[in-house]
């Protein structure tokens, strides 16, 4: 079901948290609010389930406006962060919950927790009860509590952020792969880039309370629309360098030598105040222009190694590549710019 | 686990300081059963003749009636008490309330006040209702006093639990009604529990109320019942005698205590965050 919010205003005391926010979410999609924290992302999630009243505006599920309809009667399905089962009750007896509370008989009830504990994979624990589950099954028992009673939409209020590494992981395709399986429209609220670029098929990047790009997970990471975005997306994160044009095709670093501007940029006047962005591919694997510098820092991850690397005004470059062990720390190396995929940015932050 | 430090000159300590109270207890109970004469020690004998009360009504007149009536005053209590400490906390702990802080404030103040200071207002108000010299009265006015202590303590109990869970249930749509009943409520069944326990002990001992409020009515309850037994000026006073009804009084509270002490500890456990 399509979810649409339209002026969205919210306001605590005195304090205007959004306003005047538009998003619409497609039917069936998976779609990212991605922001720092305090940003509004989760203020958004929990106006759209209906534990925050908003202050202005309209909240939309396909064609019924429930900006006033109880939580109750929304329809929606929610996983919170630490995942809220019942201690109480058992495993099935969570997932029979919203099942029991609408009045469904027991066969019915019965039925459709087999249905849904199958597709979380969780049919050998609906005896249990949440203290003898691990983390990852928790998650597992949640989602199938969200998905019984067949909601419009899924709400996912950081999902992943109380699991470790590993089972991150693990969760991360299962969330995506019961999603896709029952093509349900949710919703994914996370700080994490990388969580939202893996598993979402939008991502609306937010910071204080606005939202600054919407976009597939390539195009925001090729193209980001301010420097903020850029900054956001991407790890190791993509250096930003303040300066400005030369006029001739080239950028200045402040107080230092220059770097070459995209040829799109060709043309921009002398003196432009300008932010140049390398992400750490963008140096050292191809490209026209060699800029050369010293090895000031090396980082193996195993299969990649980050190397900075300090040219010689000063300026520190960032460079991931393929595992090498030829260069080490102090070298003194040439490698290539691949000037046409930099990012560069105006005075006010946004993308030129 | 290794220790830093041996912990048998704590015992030994704590020992010696509780000892007269447990020597006390001893013969408190050694005494009903003996007929020992004053200044001796040693038990001299066994017999149940100090424990004849309780079949014999000609002794200090009926026991059963005035243990019938103490249970019913107590459990009475327990069950207002809890009916409202359950709701009360819960509407102060979640919910929006408009003087909310005043509530807090004032049940503070209640629980922190001695009762003994409100008894002539307590008095005037029976007397007022028609409920003076009544045991429904006085059942009225103990629990009322005892709320303050309970309304806190839920609050305690329900500040601890999440309240993702309550928004969870919302979602699953249940009625705020249903989410507290089924669960919430099953959360804080041990703070129910224990001041269940509590205010039913407190009950159970109460003497001044009873004595004050109903000081001529046509019940007893097991306190005033003592008082009566262990008056000096009384034709039938006995000391052993005074010490069974004193020990058969006592008794349900032992158990109490001995089978649900873990329990009551959770009470001081169930935090009081403002």
């Amino acid at each position: 079901m399509q979810v649409t919010l339209k002026d969205f205003t919210k306001t605590f005391d005195d304090m205007t948290v959004i306003d005047k926010m538009n998003l619409t979410v497609e039917d069936g999609e998976m779609l990212a609010l991605l922001g720092p924290s305090g940003c509004g992302k989760s203020t958004t999630l929990f106006a759209i389930c209906g534990i925050h009243r908003i202050n202005g505006g309209q909240i939309v599920f396909g064609t019924r406006d429930v900006s006033n309809v109880p939580s109750q009667k929304r329809n929606v399905g929610v996983v919170f962060q630490n995942y809220a089962l019942y201690p109480h009750l058992t495993v099935s007896e969570n997932i029979a919950f919203p099942l029991s509370v609408r009045g469904d008989d027991k066969a019915k009830i019965e039925r459709e927790v087999r249905a849904i504990a199958e597709l979380t994979h969780i049919e050998e624990l609906l005896a249990r009860r949440p203290a003898q589950l691990s983390g990852g099954q928790q998650q597992r028992v949640a989602l199938a509590r969200a998905l019984v009673r067949k909601p419009d939409v899924l709400l996912l209020d950081e999902p992943l952020a109380n699991l470790d590494a590993k089972l991150r992981l693990e969760m991360r395709s299962e969330i995506r792969r019961i999603q896709l399986e029952t093509g349900i429209t949710a919703i994914l609220v996370t700080h994490d880039q990388v969580e939202a670029m893996s598993m979402c098929d939008r991502i609306a990047i937010m910071n204080k309370g606005e939202i600054l790009q919407i976009a597939t997970p390539t195009d925001m990471y090729r193209a980001p629309v301010n420097k903020f975005v850029a900054g956001f997306l991407g790890n190791p994160p993509i250096v930003m360098l303040e300066g400005k044009a030369s006029g001739d095709g080239r950028f200045i670093v402040n107080g230092g030598a220059g770097l070459p501007l995209p040829s799109r940029l060709a043309n921009t006047p002398g003196d432009t105040p300008l932010s140049l962005g390398v992400r750490p591919e963008h140096f050292g694997a191809a490209g026209a222009s060699q800029v050369s510098g010293t090895i000031t820092f090396v980082e193996p991850q195993g299969r990649e190694t980050l190397f900075d690397v300090t040219l010689a005004d000063g300026v520190v470059l960032r460079s991931i590549q393929p595992a090498r062990e030829d260069v080490a720390l102090g070298h003194k190396v040439a490698w290539p710019l691949d000037a046409e995929k930099l990012l560069a940015f105006d005075a006010t932050g946004q993308a030129v | 686990m290794t220790r830093n430090f041996s912990a048998w000159p704590i015992y030994a300590l704590l020992g010696i300081l509780s000892a007269p109270l447990a020597v006390m207890y001893l013969f408190l109970v050694i005494d009903t059963f003996t007929n020992a004469p004053p200044g001796s020690l040693i038990p001299n004998e066994f017999t149940f003749h100090h424990w004849r009360f309780l079949w014999d009504a000609s002794v200090t007149g009926d026991v059963w009636g005035p243990t019938a009536t103490t249970f019913l005053f107590a459990t009475t209590m327990v069950v207002i008490v809890l009916a409202v400490s359950s709701t009360a906390g819960y509407a102060i702990s979640r919910l929006n309330l408009p003087f909310r802080r005043f509530f807090l404030s004032g049940i503070m103040v209640m629980h922190a006040f001695p009762s003994v200071t409100l008894i002539i207002g307590v008095f005037l108000v029976l007397q007022f209702a028609g409920l003076y010299n009544t045991l429904i009265g006085v059942i009225l006015v103990k629990a009322s006093l005892m709320l303050p202590f309970g309304v806190w303590i839920m609050k305690g109990f329900y500040d601890q639990v999440p309240w993702e869970i309550e928004m969870a249930g919302v979602q699953d749509g249940a009625s705020r009604f249903t989410v507290w009943r089924r669960l919430i409520l099953p959360q804080v069944t041990p703070g129910l529990l224990s001041l269940g326990i509590f205010a039913f002990i407190d009950g159970w001992s109460e003497f001044m109320l009873p004595r004050i409020l109903a000081p001529s009515a046509n019940f007893q309850v097991l306190s005033t019942y003592l008082n009566v037994v262990s008056d000096p000026n009384s034709t039938t006073y006995n000391f052993n005698l005074f010490k069974s009804v004193g020990l058969f009084y006592t008794l349900p509270i032992l158990v109490l205590f001995a089978v649900f002490q873990n329990r009551l500890m959770n009470i001081f456990g169930g935090g009081t965050k403002g």
